[in-house]
């Protein structure tokens, strides 16, 4: 059952993507692309489990070095998307710059 | 149990913040917001895990993270705009390599089903991929190796080879599943060549393609790690940024004319000889330039990777500034494919305080190009080529272009006579209403800029 149920969510979350994605214009593109990069560093979640579980194996330094590498997919991401996304504006605030 | 339950809640509301912030992004006013939604949606699904009884220790935890979040926050803050594809495709890399890790890590877990098996062996295929297609993609866009595609006779065989021993190996695996089974490092191996095997026919003018190809697998990777531990937030997210990378593939190869089997296994074909264009020239100079510019109403600029190159952004702006002053209309007319990555040249625009209103997409600019007095073309090549209209023999034949040469005036500005990125001649530069205004762009515009001054 846990197999069809997680199905479920996948195939539902596909469509939600194509529909949410569909309607970005072009001039956000770049944007969409790291704030979505970011988002799939979602993996973070799954890597503090194993980073947590302190029994020493080798399951333990996997999971500290996804840990790492999630996390500058994710504070990267953000803060990247964000640097861009201010520098959006619209005509003109007082002509000069 | 309980503490099990609230996870999954926020987990709920970290997916709607998720599904709010993509939304927001569909527009440049609310799009700031979006992102900070999205984060917010990220931080309490990290913050609410910590609380799974599962984990108990946090220090190799805490050293992930501060780590991670000091690399991060540093590339983020220090990388110059018109580094940004390869920033994306190394933070895509990552993101492969951290769920390949996690796939890898599950293993270690008790009783795992075969379908777990079958989805620890996805997740470690799919991000193994990502990180070493993402690392060679990162080194052809930075040049630190030649960027051109690499296409080789027996390419279709060996990956065909590798495809089968994947799949051989994955079997095997999970026949007899151990975390020490030598079939497991053979897939983590072979995954790790396919990622350089499916990056390497693609080069140059493709390699936007290849950044949302790849964004979307690190999607998918993540979504596969959230089978192997069944995580429902992994797979949400991990699958609309699946879906979010295709549609963004889609887009790419649709502007440039191509399927995307093309792009991934033929690199780009010079297969057809293309008809020779020979003409003459007209350079122009500056002044001449000036004076034309100067009796224009309406100029379009349209910008390609070159504009990137040159760092010419920011004397563009100036430039458009005073024409507008001099009561021009000034537009920007980007190609979706200009660039490096989708959407590049509206970044650096944007970095240039070009506002966003002014920038138009192709099709809003191609109806009305004739009404166009200079279409001012900056270091772009193939996408303002008439021979992807006229010209069946010619390699790009087909795809949609900027119809600069229906403009009244074009001036393109170049380097030399070289040809563009993917080697194609370009008949525009000998059209009747072309004037070319050789040398670096940034200095050609600053030229006249400095001759709107005087």
């Amino acid at each position: 059952m846990e197999i069809i149920f997680l199905t479920f969510v996948f195939v539902l979350s596909i469509f939600l993507g194509f529909e949410l994605i569909n309607k970005v214009p072009s001039t956000l593109h770049t944007p969409l692309m790291s704030g979505s990069n970011a988002i799939s560093g979602i993996t973070l979640v799954g890597a503090l489990a194993s980073a947590g579980s302190a029994n020493q194996s080798l399951a333990t330094i996997l999971g500290t070095l996804a840990v790492a590498f999630a996390t500058i997919n994710v504070v990267g991401g953000y803060l990247v998307t964000d640097r861009m996304l201010a520098m959006f504006k619209k005509k003109k605030q007082g002509g000069e710059s | 149990m309980s503490t099990e339950i609230i996870i999954n809640l926020v987990y709920v509301a970290s997916a709607v913040l998720f599904i709010f912030g993509l939304k927001l992004l569909g527009s440049p006013d609310t799009a700031r917001r979006g992102n900070l939604i999205s984060a917010a949606g990220m931080f309490i699904a990290v913050v609410v895990t910590l609380l799974d009884q599962k984990i108990i220790a946090y220090e190799y935890i805490a050293l992930g993270i501060v780590l991670g979040a000091l690399v991060g926050a540093v590339a983020a803050r220090k990388v110059a705009m018109t580094g940004m594809p390869e920033l994306v495709a190394l933070f895509n890399g990552f993101g492969g390599l951290a769920s390949l890790m996690v796939g890898w890590a599950a293993l270690y877990n008790a009783g795992n089903t075969t379908f777990t098996d079958i989805t620890i062996l996805l997740s470690i295929l799919i991000g193994g991929m990502t990180f070493s297609g993402s690392i060679l993609a990162w080194g052809k866009l930075s040049e630190v190796i030649n960027s051109a595609a690499v296409v080789f006779g027996a390419q279709r065989f060996v990956n065909a080879l590798i495809l089968i021993a994947i799949v051989v190996c994955s079997v095997m695996f999970c026949l007899e599943p151990a975390v020490d089974s030598p079939y497991l490092y053979a897939v983590i191996a072979l995954a790790l060549i396919f990622g350089v095997m499916a990056v390497l026919p693609i080069g140059g003018a493709d390699m936007p393609v290849v950044i949302s190809l790849l964004n979307s697998y690190s999607g998918l990777a993540a979504c596969a790690a959230g089978f192997a531990i069944n995580n429902n937030i992994l797979i949400v997210a991990g699958s609309m940024v699946g879906a979010a990378g295709i549609i963004l593939t889609n887009i790419m190869c649709k502007a440039m004319n191509r399927s995307l089997g093309h792009v991934l296994f033929s690199g780009f074909g010079a297969v057809k000889e293309a008809t020779k264009v020979e003409g003459e020239v007209k350079p122009i100079n500056s002044e001449d330039a000036f004076l034309i510019l100067e009796a224009a109403q309406s100029v379009s600029f349209v910008p390609g990777y070159g504009m990137a190159v040159a760092q010419a952004q920011h004397v563009v702006r100036e430039l458009g500034e005073l024409l507008e002053k001099n009561g021009a209309e000034v537009t920007y007319a980007i190609h979706p494919v200009a660039g490096r990555m989708p959407g590049h040249m509206n970044v650096l625009l944007a970095e240039a305080n070009v506002p966003y209103d002014q920038l138009v997409e192709m099709e809003d600019i191609n109806p009305r190009i004739d009404k166009v007095d200079v279409a001012v073309v900056i270091g772009a090549n193939d996408v303002v080529n008439p021979a992807a209209r006229n010209d069946e023999n010619s390699p790009i034949y087909g795809m949609p272009i900027i119809n600069v040469d229906q403009a009244q005036t074009v001036f393109v500005l170049k380097r030399s006579m070289a040809s563009g990125f993917s080697g194609v001649d370009n008949p525009l530069f000998f059209g009747d209403n072309t004037r070319m205004l050789f040398g670096d762009a940034k200095q050609s515009i600053a030229a006249v800029v400095a001759e709107f001054k005087t």
